[in-house]
């Protein structure tokens, strides 16, 4: 006996009756055939990374089952072939590994990347806003007009990526006194509660700002400095 | 002319410490890669959804050959897309 895995996505546009009653045949054949059924999972609907038959997003349906010689594989293949309702398809032989996985997944032993990728990547963001909001736009102002050598030395603290050539850069210097001012920079904060809408712009703003992986400084300061002045107005006209 | 201490900081402060690279596989003991898991396989894919080289990623042999085989099962099955732009 050997253990198979076959997964297929049905057609979401047909209704919800039909959906079950089309993964049931399948599951009625692999009993008629005489295989073990081991289980079966419904992975629901899923958005697709790429159209397939001008539909975006299918429903997905694992069935483990095990069988001798895989005497089934062909009958199955042919009938979900010939299903207009399936869009895709695939069976694959499972090793004493992949069975194992599937165990263990069952049990609830397998966490997913998702979770623990989520966990790791929060704290960094969290630290990218607060410079991006505090120490950025502020910093330049008071470097720029001190030598050189120091200008390089805060532009490499707070961003490892940035060249500390680019500081010297006329508009680099320009930028930041445009901005300096503290209520330009104090107000987003204080008021990201009460203001649902300005927030993520500026959020969004301050985030994309850092992974830009554009050389100058000056482009990378520009972003929050345009933010900063959008919200601005969103937020008196609250007030009033 | 700038002094022995202002060329310091005009290279990355962080290059020289590469850290050793490790088949992720070997170490915790993974044996099978599942193809249905596209988040875990976002993981050996670049921005393009191109499958990355094992001197990237520390993969040994064995297990990029399993890696490669999931994320074109993926790929086949929609979870991955073969051909990208901006992925992560």
């Amino acid at each position: 006996m050997k253990n198979y895995e076959v997964t297929f996505i049905v057609d979401p546009v047909p209704s919800a009756d039909e959906i079950k009653s089309t993964a049931q045949t399948y599951q009625d054949m692999h009993k008629n055939e005489g295989c073990e059924i081991i289980a079966i999972n419904e992975l629901g609907l899923k958005g697709l990374a790429y159209e397939i038959k001008k539909r975006s997003s299918g429903i997905y349906y694992v069935i483990e089952f095990s069988n001798k010689d895989g005497e089934i594989i062909n009958k199955l293949e042919l009938a979900l072939r010939r299903d207009q309702r399936i869009m895709r398809f695939l069976t694959v032989h499972l090793d004493k590994y992949g069975v194992k996985y599937n165990e263990d997944k069952r049990a609830g032993k397998i966490g997913s990347v998702k979770d623990r990728v989520k966990k790791e990547e929060k704290p960094t963001d969290v630290r990218d806003l607060r410079y991006t909001k505090t120490e950025a736009a502020p910093k330049p102002a008071p470097a720029a007009p001190a030598t050189p050598a120091p200008a390089a030395e805060t532009a490499t603290t707070s961003e490892p990526v940035s060249v500390p050539e680019a500081v010297s850069t006329p508009e680099a210097v320009s930028t930041p006194e445009a901005v300096s001012t503290p209520e330009a920079v104090s107000i987003p904060e204080a008021v990201t509660t009460p203001e649902p809408i300005a927030a993520p712009v500026t959020e969004t703003e301050a985030v994309s700002a850092p992974e830009l992986d554009t050389p100058s400084e000056s482009e990378v300061v520009e972003p929050t400095v345009v933010a900063e002045s959008e919200s601005e107005p969103a937020i008196k006209n609250d007030e009033e | 002319m700038a002094s022995r201490d202002d060329i310091k900081f005009l290279s990355n402060p962080q290059l020289g410490q590469n850290r050793q690279k490790y088949c992720r596989f070997k170490k915790f003991g993974i044996k099978h890669i599942d193809y249905k898991d596209p988040d875990f396989l976002l993981q050996f894919i670049n921005e393009q959804g191109k499958i990355l080289p094992r001197r990237i990623t520390g993969t040994s042999l064995k297990y990029q050959r399993k890696v490669a085989i999931a994320i074109k099962r993926a790929r086949h099955l929609g979870m991955l897309p073969y051909v990208a732009d901006l992925l992560k």
